[in-house]
């Protein structure tokens, strides 16, 4: 039973922490899936969680935090979009440079309007943050037998942005494969001479999947500083931005591939933070230094030896340019 | 060579200038100056200074490594008499640009450099985690408790070692479940992950949780509040972030440490050389006001008070870890 409690709650952390890999990941998914390298992940969610926390903050309401969020998280994504795409610059410069700059703007800004050392003020009340929806019955059927428990925790008691997060996985996959917008977004990224030929504009199909990665980073961002925590401090996102990333490529460029990954960074992160100090059969407690560098580890021993060849979208990090 | 002579002339000048009013400086270390923990204690240590004696100071944060000796050195040319080092990490940049300036003063904080113009301050941190550590055992239901520690060094070990030994001390048969952040400085700043590991720590039935964290510990102390459990703050008075939740603070009075080198410097009687300072020298203490009055329970500071009496009388020998 107690085993149970425990796989249970290790499982219910997995959840909280993929959220904002997954969502960022789903961003560059179609980003990448439309041929421009989603590199900005990290500094679009750094500067989402920012906005969201200072908004909050000031007004008093989360939900005008994510709004904010989703808002400059777009803004940066323009600012990607317009360097890479329209004047066919360096895709991977661009988003470094965003990255970069989010990464000193957040504090720079916070200092400046609130004083605080380039923290946002701590949001203690309730309304200025995403809290944990607990559904009908569950503080009830924590007690019962174990289904009970796994409703308790594994299904109820997130904040909305964790159930948006695991809904968009089936969308995403629904959009990219079943609808029009889809299959004209995978041809961009594939052959976009192709898709100029059949008369789409591909600067501005682009531009659409580099938008809408703004906005999934924006959620993610705003997740981060008013729902796992409260306020934004300095580099709050520690590479999550990276590791989702990592995630899409783990995860083939595919939606429900990638959710297994950010679900397995997740899982191995958890895993981490509640192997330490304590006891295996066999090895007795292990240094933490070395539980640690556990999801690392794994993460590497599972992409060279159980992942196929990752086959990247063929025209990524290339700027389309007509034939004259 | 005309040039020259004048540029010798204005300088002169400058150390005359520089000569006459005392100017002390303060470098904090990752975290930052509004941590709302260590570092934030030492910078109103600094202001209480200013405030007293209308003497301003110079300042720095610590955002990369790399910047310590550089800027230590730039405050030492720049004509600084005292220069006090926040942080265990500062060790090796102080001992390098003390040499170098032999005629500046130099005091560090939580850790030991053995020159002639240094001044080393420690704490006994195990003492006032001894006495939080009988707080939470006393305070606890579950009969288990936590510890979320920051990057895992030798000083966080002590803080562990003293808490748990507080604890056993008032319930030999308690269970501690010790959590450490990280193994590098990003581990005193990411508030996300304290959150979660001090969730995980009350998934498995602990019901108090002390942080030796820095700003890690603002997640520490929200996901207690969040989840109706208590927390335990650490180096700076923390009551106050959530009243009724906060049940004490090992308070570590970097303030009073950092004041007291300002002022001897300025009065001529700081003395380079060793210092430790423990519940007898009032360097450290648990917390006690008007936030958490109601949690900490008359019997509790009754026995938390006979044994601050008992260790200042070396009735009670608390153990300091020592690095294997």
């Amino acid at each position: 039973m107690e085993t149970y409690t425990l796989v249970v709650l290790l499982l219910a952390a997995t959840i909280r922490v993929a959220t904002p890999l997954l969502l960022a990941a789903l961003g560059g998914l179609f980003s990448e899936r439309a041929g421009v390298i989603a590199l900005g992940l990290e500094g679009m969610m750094l500067g989402a969680a920012f906005a969201a926390a200072a908004v909050s903050a000031a007004s008093g309401s989360a939900w005008l935090g994510l709004g904010a969020g989703i808002g400059t998280a777009v803004l940066l994504a323009l600012v990607i979009a317009v360097a890479g795409v329209t004047f066919r610059g360096n895709q991977v410069v661009a988003a470094m440079a965003v990255n970069i700059m989010v990464a000193g703007l957040g504090p720079s800004l916070a200092l400046a309007w609130f004083d605080l050392g380039g923290q946002t003020p701590q949001l203690n009340d309730a309304a200025q943050r995403f809290r944990e929806l607990v559904w009908p019955g569950a503080e009830a059927a924590r007690h019962t037998p174990l289904p009970g428990l796994l409703y308790a925790e594994l299904l109820s008691g997130h904040s909305v942005i964790v159930y948006l997060a695991f809904a968009l996985v089936p969308a995403a996959a629904w959009v990219l494969y079943r609808s029009r917008f889809g299959l004209r977004l995978r041809a961009v990224g594939e052959n976009p001479s192709a898709v100029d030929t059949a008369g789409l504009s591909v600067t501005g199909l682009r531009y659409q999947a580099v938008v809408l990665s703004g906005v999934l980073c924006g959620v993610a961002g705003a997740y981060l500083s008013t729902a796992a925590s409260s306020g934004f401090v300095r580099d709050m996102t520690a590479g999550k931005g990276y590791l989702a990333l990592a995630a899409l490529v783990f995860g083939n460029w595919r939606p429900w591939r990638t959710l297994g990954a950010c679900l397995l960074f997740a899982f191995t992160d958890a895993l981490a933070t509640r192997l330490q100090g304590v006891p295996l059969p066999l090895v007795g407690v292990i240094p933490v230094q070395f539980v640690l560098a556990l999801p690392y580890v794994l993460t590497v021993l599972l992409l060279a030896g159980f992942v196929g060849r990752a086959v990247a979208p063929a025209a990524i990090g290339q700027p389309y340019e007509k034939e004259r | 060579m005309k040039l020259l002579r004048l540029l010798a002339a204005a300088l002169s000048v400058a150390t005359v200038a520089t000569a006459k009013e005392f100017s002390p400086a303060i470098v904090y270390d990752f975290g930052g100056k509004f941590d709302r923990s260590f570092n934030q204690s030492a910078s109103e240590g600094a202001e209480r200074f200013k405030r007293d004696t209308g003497i301003a100071f110079r300042e720095f944060e610590i955002t990369n490594a790399a910047q310590r000796e550089q800027v230590m050195a730039q405050l030492a040319k720049r004509g600084s008499d005292i220069i006090v080092a926040v942080g265990f990490t500062q060790a090796s940049a102080v001992e390098r640009v003390a040499r170098q300036f032999p005629n500046v003063k130099f005091t560090i904080i939580d850790a030991v450099v053995d020159l002639p113009n240094v001044q080393s301050i420690n704490f006994r941190e195990q003492e006032s985690s001894y006495l939080c550590g009988m707080a939470a055992a006393l305070a606890s239901k579950s009969g288990k408790i936590g510890f979320v520690g920051g990057m895992d060094i030798p000083l966080i070990r002590k803080f562990a070692l003293g808490y748990v030994e507080g604890a056993r001390h008032v319930r030999p048969d308690i269970e501690v479940f010790e959590n450490m952040t990280g193994t590098t400085p990003a581990a005193w700043g990411d508030p996300t992950k304290g959150a979660e590991l001090a969730r995980s720590q009350f998934g498995r039935g602990a019901d108090v949780v002390f942080h030796a964290a820095g700003a890690t510990g603002i997640g520490v102390m929200q996901a207690a509040m969040d989840e109706g459990k208590l927390s335990i703050g650490c180096d700076s008075n923390q009551d106050y972030l959530h009243p009724g939740s906060v049940l004490t603070s090992a308070v570590k009075r970097v303030d009073v440490a950092v004041y007291k080198a300002f002022s001897d410097a300025r009065a001529g009687t700081w003395k380079a050389g060793q210092l430790v300072l423990g519940l007898a020298e009032d360097g450290v203490d648990y917390s006690y006001d008007e936030h958490n009055r109601g949690i900490l329970t008359p019997a509790i500071k009754a026995r938390l008070d006979a044994a601050k009496a008992d260790i200042i009388a070396g009735r009670i020998k608390v153990p300091e870890y020592r690095a294997p």
